[in-house]
């Protein structure tokens, strides 16, 4: 076993190098929140999205702070791993790997120890960037924080999951992007990352709870925007116990089909 | 000393649906030898060594790799294992000593990075990404991932195509020097002159089939190998004979000059194997038209 734990550290280390040397997914995993969170927050530059306690404006980068952050978990995590591990199936690395002796263990922690890794980077660039550029108010309480990292971490690790329990749906490399990429987008939008939630018609809201985006999304909101804000929410609570319990239990429903799915290769095809 | 071959294969049966691509194979490999698997595109050698290699399941027959079971193979299984794949396209964002170094990481007795890049003659490579290298360069790459475990048994399926000339003949300088070392190889190759250069034994398979096995210099047997003597005597004549030297005495005797255009032909390996798989495709016909349907079972 701690070879197995050796072994994917030294996964993680594999993986994160082969991601940041891979421009396409620097772009459109890596970049792509922040570009977003650009574009909104000189978009609507003029436009207030409501005032806080202290009565001043919400700009719009603070606005879509959050919802870029958790874009930014569910495009590190489910769409880069179902691509991904959809393309190394096709192209052969899952075959090379499933004739020599690492453990399918170390691989997968390989895998999500890179989705965190490049994660963290891109929740950290992002906040970054809202906080210098756009001038953004960061959080100052510890519990905020402690909030934004269990929800980053649950969010990221099930984001992950569910890539790999997804990356079986493609039947070639070539096509996992354009089977992957409409999934994510059309969740971003109806999940409150794009528009606002709760001015999306009831049904559609009710579609989007089913998913973990919504709940990410709403999870972040909690984190990053002010206390005023809460009522706006549907039961105007941020709910944060709906956030876990969702969350978790995509992560196991996610555990439980990468089980079933995942093979090295496709035996017999 | 008795030992256990390291390969054993008895009446192994691959089925795909309806389509039989192996009907009934049997051959042991021991310790020590090159063992080329030989025959046409189609005609169940990938499927075989795929079978043994663990990437495919049996439908009938026994096999045995290292004394396992391919099917069940576990990590200490695999360990002892080297496979160079037919192809790969790998997206080869690392470089060759990084890819070299971690695959090394994986193996409890592995050989040192930088000598197995020398020996496939890639140390000028060794910092260059992978994606960046020639198609004949990434194969070189396969081939020392294939052997960086340092294996007892190394699977090469077809491992020098597209290599030219200098760097086929490097390689066989690295092949011998691994079986000089005691690893057993199975091979399989479209160049017969490779087969003939590497391998002690060969099996030539056609149609789901072992339609010849033996050591190399007799696979065919002596009559396929009796040699040609060509001349020129008014229209270009040949006749095959086990006494050449005596049978050319006689013609210089004859003409009582040098003889116009002479030359004496032992037939290569691939004569030999043209012989039997163009017998071997007549003799069965539809069996070979029924598998040359199915594409992937190659």
């Amino acid at each position: 076993m701690s070879n197995t734990l050796a072994l994917g550290s030294k996964r993680i280390g594999y993986e994160v190098r082969q991601y940041f040397r891979q421009g396409d997914t620097v772009f459109f995993t890596f970049l792509f929140p922040l570009v977003m969170l650009t574009i909104f927050s000189t978009a609507f530059s003029e436009t207030s999205f409501g005032l806080d306690e202290d009565g001043n404006d919400v700009t719009a980068a603070a606005f879509y702070l959050p919802a870029m952050l958790a874009a930014g978990v569910l495009l590190s995590g489910l769409q880069n791993m179902a691509v991904d591990i959809a393309v190394e199936k096709s192209d052969g690395t899952l075959k090379r790997l499933g004739g020599s002796p690492l453990p399918v263990f170390s691989y997968f922690m390989g895998k999500i120890g890179q989705v965190f890794v490049t994660g963290l980077a891109q929740a950290a660039a992002i906040l970054l960037l809202a906080a210098t550029v756009f001038q953004v108010p960061l959080p100052d309480e510890p519990g905020q924080w402690l909030t934004f990292a269990w929800v980053f971490t649950l969010g990221v690790v099930t984001s992950a999951i569910l890539g790999i329990a997804l990356s079986a749906i493609p039947r070639s490399g070539k096509s996992a992007t354009a089977v992957i990429i409409p999934i994510t987008l059309v969740l971003q939008f109806i999940s409150g990352v794009y528009l606002s939630f709760t001015q999306l018609p009831e049904w559609l809201q009710n579609i989007a709870s089913v998913f973990p985006l919504k709940w990410m999304a709403q999870g972040m909101r909690a984190v990053f925007l002010p206390e005023n804000f809460e009522v706006l929410e549907r039961g105007e609570s941020w709910d944060l116990p709906g956030v876990a319990l969702v969350t978790l239990l995509w992560l196991v429903v996610g555990l439980i089909a990468s089980r079933l799915t995942f093979r090295w290769i496709r035996k017999d095809s | 000393m008795t030992t256990e071959p390291i390969v054993s294969v008895r009446d192994l049966r691959k089925n795909y649906g309806s389509v039989t691509a192996l009907d009934g194979v049997s051959f042991d490999i021991e310790r020590g030898e090159t063992f080329a698997l030989l025959g046409p595109n189609g005609a169940g050698k990938s499927t075989t060594i795929e079978i043994l290699e663990g990437y495919r399941d049996r439908s009938g027959g026994e096999a045995l790799v290292l004394g396992t079971d391919p099917s069940r193979g576990g990590l200490a299984w695999k360990a002892r294992l080297g496979i160079v794949l037919q192809s790969s396209g790998e997206s080869g964002a690392v470089t060759v000593r990084e890819q070299l170094s971690h695959f090394a990481s994986f193996y409890p007795n592995p050989r040192s990075v930088d000598e197995t890049i020398a020996a496939v003659g890639l140390e000028a490579k060794a910092k260059t990404l992978i994606r960046n290298l020639s198609g004949g360069q990434r194969r070189r790459v396969d081939v020392a991932l294939g052997v960086i475990g340092r294996p007892e048994l190394l699977f090469l399926d077809e491992p020098t195509t597209g290599f030219d000339p200098e760097a086929r003949h490097q390689f066989w300088d690295l092949v011998r020097s691994l079986k000089s070392d005691g690893t057993t190889i199975l091979l399989t190759t479209h160049y017969l002159d490779e087969a003939a250069q590497l391998s002690d034994r060969a099996g030539v398979i056609a149609g789901g089939t072992l339609i010849d096995i033996g050591a190399i210099d007799e696979i065919g047997g002596a009559e396929a190998r009796t040699p040609v003597v060509r001349w020129f005597e008014g229209a270009a004549r040949e006749e095959r004979t086990t006494e050449p030297g005596a049978f050319v005495a006689s013609l210089q005797a004859r003409l009582g000059t040098e003889v116009p255009g002479l030359e004496v032909i032992r037939p290569s390996l691939e004569d030999v194997y043209l012989g039997l798989v163009s017998h071997e495709v007549s003799a069965s016909l539809d069996l070979v038209s029924t598998s040359s349907t199915t594409g992937s079972a190659s």
